[in-house]
């Protein structure tokens, strides 16, 4: 009976074996109280964000290299070389300073709207870990390409941690992979922004969206926040064409971005420079101005207390202010507080710009440095040098009876398959240490008449006199 | 049953969504196919791009060479880009005459199977030691398995010096064809 009436098609059996539509309906049909706004369309929108860090971080891997050696060779080689490699890293990077604006502008939404309040602890507290993590995925990618700016920000960023008493100096080294920053430091940087804190926010995310979709929509200030009582309106399609708009704008104005200022890159990280005056990105510059400003035994109280407490006062917030009021003009003391710290980060980050410029020395370092960064962004990409040339220099061999050998491996071409000094290739084994297997007697009867194993893989009997035959062992046993 | 009945009152309203489903799902395909385009770009650039750029490899001063009456081995410097790596490798080549006397420049791979061939003074040949291959001083094949001469490479003279463009050539092939 039932099978005669199951509807045909292909879309009708992909539900029947995966419910699809009922999780997209479930997904569509998100009822919103008081109906769809402007104001709620910045969860999708870092969520849109998300995902394309995901795929360009993931498109721009395919050239990375996270070793100090070469990541810097290979961000210069995918900005200046690889076709739309510019376009993609630029996307990235101002990708991230979007995600930052955009986590503001939620946050501050949330915050004004009360949405915090009543039944969605959960989802605020989910939020205020993803903004930390978030932050951890700008401060981890911003080291990755190994420029100057790069570098001394990161060693002043990790500098902080000493400040924190007793472990402060483990957890430098930790994070740093030893007492200085170097190509460990950059592993574990890039071993933190693509695997673990990725992963971690993949985690929130669901956390955050599963709380948000069990507790509903918050809805206008208005509405109750305990249990909704205004008339409600689906998530489709009003609210979804919204969002997706925000969505399209936020690509647009990257893209316009990327294309017509794409993102620098400045020269390779020189530890050895000591007039770099190191700036972080723009959202980190209030926190670089507020961190000037303590010092000696005081440093604990600014760079620690006070951040872990106003930390702590941002996730608990719907613990303490049990309140059902959401009015922002009846909640005079939270949304004051609230702003005055935006206020001050703000003012924060000018006085900062104040200095920069009214300082002549800073101004003036801070200009080479800019104009060093053109220069490099205008020279042609360099490739990096590798092969076996210098090798075959360093290990030309100084025994004059072991040179003359090598002139015999090569005049009877040993080298084409066995390789240039011996290294080996994959017709033939390497000969390097050969002298450890084998003394001057046994590698002389292998080399005129050798092995059932070794003739059949196309090495040739070696008939040479007496003397060269001395010569060619002595060059096989200086192979090291 | 009863869903049925109700079905008519609402196709209105169902033939309204499923047109903005439509569009919506039309408007992201434009915008996912526009973003696509850089990334599928960026993935096929080393596929695009050569790997070895043919450039001029120094050999020696032409001197050197006027009064040629065997092959001279001569070891030519070239670059090979490997994306943003570049390796400098030596390779093997014979500077020797021509039948009109000018000067040729040999790769000394075997056109068989690609042992290095030296050039063996007592016989007044190209011998190859893997496989017995032999040719003449100009690289015409004389006896053995290749299946064809030895390479000539493309030279010039620039400024006293002569230079020429290294290349691979694909073995066990009758005529020379040059591999990318």
């Amino acid at each position: 009976m039932n099978r005669t009436r199951q509807k045909p098609g292909f879309r009708a059996w992909l539900d029947r074996r995966t419910g699809l539509d009922s999780i997209l309906r479930h997904a569509l049909d998100e009822p919103i109280p008081g109906g769809a706004k402007l104001a709620y369309v910045f969860g999708s929108g870092l969520l849109f964000l998300f995902l394309s860090q995901i795929v360009t971080g993931v498109f721009l891997a395919m050239y990375y290299v996270p070793s100090a050696d070469h990541a810097h060779t290979t961000v210069a080689y995918i900005t200046k070389e690889v076709t739309g490699g510019s376009f993609l890293r630029s996307i990235h990077a101002y990708g991230s300073s979007a995600i930052i604006i955009v986590l503001l502008l939620h946050l501050i939404q949330t915050f004004f709207y009360g949405s915090y309040k009543g039944r969605r602890e959960l989802v605020w507290v989910a939020g205020c870990i993803l903004l930390a993590l978030m932050l951890g995925m700008a401060f981890t990618g911003y080291l990755l390409p190994w420029d100057q700016k790069a570098y001394f920000a990161t060693t002043v960023g990790t500098n902080i941690l000493s400040e924190v008493p007793w472990v402060g100096n483990g957890l430098k080294r930790l994070l740093r992979g030893g007492t200085e920053m170097g190509t460990l430091t950059l592993s574990r940087f890039f071993v933190l922004h693509v695997f673990l804190i990725p992963a971690s926010i993949f985690a929130l995310v669901a956390i955050h969206v599963y709380a948000f979709r069990k507790a509903g929509a918050a809805g206008p200030i208005g509405e109750d926040p305990e249990s909704p009582k205004l008339p409600s309106e689906r998530f489709y399609p009003k609210q979804l064409v919204m969002d997706m708009g925000f969505a399209m704008l936020i690509i647009v104005a990257l893209g316009v971005l990327a294309y017509f200022w794409p993102t620098e890159l400045g020269p390779k990280a020189d530890p050895s420079d000591t007039q770099f005056l190191p700036r972080p990105e723009w959202y980190y510059i209030p926190i670089f101005q507020y961190l000037k400003y303590w010092h000696g035994s005081t440093s604990v109280l600014g760079i620690l207390v006070i951040p872990a407490m106003v930390g702590l006062l941002l996730i608990g917030l719907p613990f303490y202010d049990r309140s059902l009021e959401r009015r922002p003009w009846k909640r005079p003391v939270s949304i004051g507080i609230f702003a005055g710290i935006l206020i001050a980060l703000g003012g924060l980050g000018m006085v900062s710009q104040r200095e920069d410029l009214h300082n002549p020395g800073v101004a003036a370092q801070l200009k080479t440095q800019r104009d060093a960064t053109k220069e490099f962004m205008h020279a042609k990409f360099e490739p990096e040098l590798s092969g076996t040339l210098p090798l075959a220099q360093n290990t030309a061999p100084v025994n004059p009876a072991a040179a003359r050998g090598k002139e015999i491996f090569e005049g009877r071409s040993c080298n084409a398959c066995h390789g240039d000094n011996g290294v080996g290739t994959a017709a033939a084994p390497k000969l390097t240490g050969v002298a450890q297997k084998y003394n001057s007697s046994q590698i002389e009867s292998l080399l005129r008449k050798p092995t059932e194993k070794m003739s059949a893989g196309g090495m040739p009997a070696v008939d040479l006199k007496e003397q060269d035959m001395k010569l060619l062992i002595e060059y096989l046993e200086s192979l090291k | 049953m009863a869903a049925m009945e109700t079905q008519p009152v609402e196709v209105g309203k169902a033939d309204r969504r499923s047109f903005l489903v439509g569009l919506l799902a039309a408007g992201g395909a434009a915008v996912g196919a526009l973003l696509a385009i850089p990334l599928v770009r960026f993935t096929l650039h080393p596929v695009l791009a050569r790997t070895t750029e043919k450039s001029w490899s120094d050999v020696g001063g032409v001197d050197e060479f006027q009064n040629l009456t065997a092959p001279v081995k001569k070891l030519v410097t070239i670059e090979q880009r490997d994306g943003w790596r570049k390796i400098v490798i030596e390779k093997p080549v014979y500077v020797s005459k021509g039948a009109q006397g000018q000067l040729i420049v040999l790769s000394a791979v075997c056109t068989h199977l690609g042992c290095s061939v030296p050039w063996v003074d007592k016989d007044e040949k190209f011998i190859c030691p893997c496989h017995r291959g032999t040719f003449a001083a100009d690289g015409k094949l004389v006896s053995g398995p290749p299946p064809r001469d030895m390479d000539r490479l493309e030279t010039r003279i620039e400024g006293g010096i002569l230079q020429t463009q290294y290349q691979f050539f694909r073995q066990l092939v009758r005529d020379k064809e040059e591999l990318a």
